[in-house]
């Protein structure tokens, strides 16, 4: 086969890929708003938006509290998540003794794999008993921030951590040059220079976290209100879905739906935002 | 390397494709976690006496149980409590029962509580424990998510609508909430009689609460004493015939009420 | 590049440096605490559980007594599936992305935006929606199968982010050096730069193998609940995670053989990468003896 016939052979095999691989998402939409139709077409949109309250069994669908919980909860974890992510790497890479570092990497990828279930588990039983100290009910937007936290730390310090190993030999060797301090090279120079590989780990983050399930679940209480306070306990749009989808029938099953489809929503909304505060963070 | 994975990849969705034989009788039967576990040792047990049959128990809610028994994805449907008005079209094989108490962690000094405290606490007429004659102390309540079976019987039993209710933690399973009310001082919820009174004897910090005079025991929701009790359904779309006759004909035998006790629920009969 | 007289003006700060140091420390040592307690807490109520006869034999009472071989068979055919699945799909994505489109143009922007959509797609919804499309509408039933390919959606958009990323960072000169020596982009693909960007590769398949052992919500309706041995990727199986979850949640007295399994569970994960790393250390080793 000649070079080009190859080349565009590849390019066509690739383009399936790709085709197929944001086909998925294509596929799930539409999964979604067949099942949530039913109640679209009988109450409309807006009631979604302007019950009173969160009563589907008695006709009442108001998402508005669980979107905020969802957004608030992932917004919180991220912040805890993204410097300790970050500080992981770096750690790895720069600060840790030999011996440290295999051990620590292993955490890392550990983590990764710990089950949402077993960090909830683990939540449940000794995170949420010491916020009780604090304030009860225990059960709130802080324990399931935390767990949530927990879990997408490895995501960011894994990426992070991809990112510092794959940049060029020339950087340290131009940053060592010009006299940098190791700390004057990570500020200055290697943070700077991947910043958009962060940033990408980050958005994967975010995502885990707003998409997660059972750990948030088993800790944050699951009351359908708007969070005053980190101690509050919220029900996230997630957490809704498995809490209901057992027993839900009709009109409150396809209501689920529309919560899974409001999701998918900010989601979108999330990631459009992320992608052009972070395509300018790139270009300055 | 990329060629290779190509090539794996093909390769084994090759492999995949290739048509398997099903078992010769296989009995398909999804629906309620509560009843799985129990369906699931039924379901062992029936094969060693069938050799040849497969029984797969799915779970995934009773809603599921009765949606697929009725679109035919599954022969059988499980569903933990019972039959609605509009589902009378299906038919229900009560296999056992379970009762539904109250339970306070064991460090808490109250030990009974009347119906309408009970309302009360709930609907937060009484948000501390002082008011009903234990020590100072917020109480926590907690409560079953909207749609769970238990949710709807308790509601029945005290005549409240959903949105009645002031809970503080709303859990989905019944250890979430066992969990939930040994780890809080304060809480109040309401579990399965029998799962509670194992993991009280067991030593979890849990204490079941009397209800209308009657002890939340597996004995009292037996005799039929205990006022709040739900049964546990397998659900078929028409008359059960073949194999599947003989399965729930067999789960409603006396053969079968070691499990149903191993899983903490009450048999059916004397 | 920032400025270079910029960062020589940052060198000299010795309290700047101190505090970075300790602040690296402080966030290392607090996740390294976090998981040494989750761990012990998992050792404390597991590990009197944990024997060979807890491996090698099936669960008896619902999983509070006996072992769960079975489940940990039926958990790597599913994490075995969606990684067969996922990995080539992913890596030919995130080529043609990195390799055959503009960094934000129109192209790599939609598809970009569609993936870290379906990143944050709920692994309940994706239960939801494997079983109704793998499940019922391919026919495939509640099997090894249908939860490999639901679990091969869900761990799709790791796998290209990261080996999207890995591939951007090899620089372009190579590209032009293999350009120059007239390869075809075929073979510097292959030759060069997923072998250079290896290590990210593997990086994105350890969270998307994590990831994929770690589900419970996508998998109860698609590989489903049955605790036996599977005989073949057609028979539904029951992974550990979801055990987990059972046992928790739904069987009273289940405890211990959770926080056991769960220990299991960190075990295979303990293989499975150190495996990778092993086969990609060789990999490595054999590329630059051959060069």
């Amino acid at each position: 086969m000649s070079r080009t016939a190859r080349d565009t052979c590849l390019l066509l095999g690739l383009s399936v890929a790709a085709i197929v691989a944001s086909g998925i998402l294509l596929l799930i939409i539409l999964f979604l708003s067949t099942e949530a139709w039913p109640v679209f077409s009988q109450v409309g949109l807006l009631k979604f938006a302007f019950d009173e309250a969160w009563y589907p069994t008695e006709g009442a669908f108001d998402l508005k509290p669980m979107l905020v919980a969802s957004f608030a909860m992932s917004m919180l974890s991220i912040m805890l998540a993204a410097p300790l992510g970050i500080a992981s790497a770096v750690f790895c890479r720069f600060y840790a003794p030999p011996v440290f570092r295999r051990a620590y990497q292993w955490i890392i990828i550990l983590l990764a794999g710990i089950p949402s279930v077993v960090l909830g588990l683990w939540g449940l039983t000794v995170i949420v008993p010491l916020i009780l100290m604090l304030a009860p009910p225990g059960a709130s937007l802080l324990a399931g921030s935390l767990v949530l936290a927990l879990m997408i730390v490895p995501t960011v310090a894994l990426t992070t951590q991809a990112a510092l190993a794959s940049i060029p030999q020339f950087y340290w060797v131009g940053a060592a040059a010009l006299g940098l301090s190791r700390e004057g090279t990570l500020l200055g120079v290697a943070l700077p220079a991947i910043r958009s590989s962060i940033f990408a780990g980050i958005m994967l983050a975010m995502a885990r976290a707003l998409g997660e399930t059972m750990a948030v679940l088993m800790v944050s209480g699951n009351v359908v209100q708007l969070p005053t306070s980190l101690f509050d306990p919220v029900r996230t749009l997630t957490a809704n879905i498995a809490l209901e989808m057992a027993y839900a029938t009709g009109d409150h099953r396809s209501a689920l739906f529309v919560s899974g489809l409001a999701l998918t929503v900010l989601v979108f909304i999330l990631a459009w935002v992320a992608r052009r505060s972070g395509g300018q963070v790139v270009h300055a | 390397m990329l060629s290779k994975l190509f090539t794996t990849g093909a390769l084994i969705f090759v492999a995949l494709s290739t048509p398997v034989i099903a078992a010769d009788d296989k009995i398909v039967i999804t629906g309620s976690s509560t009843v799985a576990p129990l369906i699931t040792e039924i379901g062992k047990r029936f094969e060693e006496k069938n050799p040849g049959v497969r029984v797969d128990v799915q779970t995934g809610g009773s809603s599921r149980g009765i949606n697929d028994a009725r679109s035919g994805l599954a022969d059988i449907g499980m569903a933990s409590r019972a039959l609605k008005k509009d589902e009378s079209d299906l038919k229900a094989y009560t296999i056992a029962r379970d009762g539904i108490g109250v339970v306070l962690n064991s460090a808490n000094t109250v030990s009974t509580l009347t119906d309408q405290q009970i309302v009360d606490i709930y609907t937060g007429k009484i948000s501390d424990w002082s008011a009903v004659g234990g020590t100072q102390g917020p109480i926590t309540v907690v409560n079953k998510a909207e749609g769970r079976s238990t949710l709807e019987l308790f509601l029945h039993f005290f005549k409240l609508k959903a949105s009645d209710i002031k809970a503080h933690v709303v859990i989905g399973d019944n250890q979430q909430g066992i969990k939930t009310v040994a780890g809080n001082p304060n809480a109040i919820g309401y579990v399965s009689v029998g799962t509670a009174e194992f993991e009280a004897g067991q030593g979890t910090p849990i204490k079941l609460l009397g209800m209308g005079g009657v002890a939340a025991s597996v004995e009292n929701v037996r005799n039929g004493s205990f006022p709040l009790a739900r049964p546990l359904n397998l659900v078929t779309s028409k008359e059960p015939t073949g194999m599947t006759k003989l399965f729930i004909d067999y789960t409603q035998s006396a053969d079968t009420h070691d499990l149903v006790k191993e899983q903490f629920f009450v048999p059916n009969g004397p | 590049m920032p400025e270079p007289a910029n960062l020589i003006d940052r060198e000299i700060h010795p309290v700047r440096d101190r505090v970075l140091l300790g602040a690296v420390w402080a966030a290392a040592m607090l996740v390294a605490g976090a998981f040494v307690w989750l761990l012990a807490d998992l050792l404390w109520h597991g590990a009197g559980r944990l024997d060979w006869s807890f491996l090698s034999t099936a669960p008896r009472n619902s999983g509070r007594a006996g072992g769960i071989w079975p489940i940990v068979v039926s958990t790597v055919l599913i994490v075995a599936v969606a990684i067969v699945v996922a990995a080539p799909l992913g890596l030919a994505t995130a080529v043609l992305l990195s390799e055959f489109t503009r960094r934000g143009g129109a192209t790599e922007r939609a598809i970009g935006l569609s993936l870290d959509v379906l990143a944050g797609v709920p692994s309940i919804v994706f239960g939801l929606f494997g079983n109704a499309f793998f499940s019922v509408w391919l026919g495939l039933g509640f099997s090894i199968l249908s939860g490999g390919l639901t679990l091969a959606c869900m761990v799709l958009p790791i796998l290209i982010r990261t080996a999207e990323t890995g591939l951007r960072m090899v620089p372009d000169d190579w590209r032009l050096g293999a350009a120059a020596l007239g390869l075809s982009r075929t073979t510097a693909l292959h030759q060069i730069l997923i072998p250079v960007a290896t290590p990210v590769l593997l990086a994105g398949l350890m969270l998307g193998i994590g990831r994929a052992m770690a589900e419970t919500a996508a998998l109860v309706f698609t590989s489903g609940y049955v605790d036996r041995m599977p005989s073949s990727l057609f028979d539904s199986g029951r992974a550990i995670s979801v055990h987990i979850y059972d046992l928790t949640m739904n069987v009273a007295g289940g405890d211990r053989s959770a926080y056991a399994s769960a220990l299991v569970l960190i075990a295979l994960l303990v293989l499975v990468n150190g495996a990778a790393i092993w086969l990609s250390d060789r990999t490595l080793q054999r590329k630059i003896a051959t060069r």
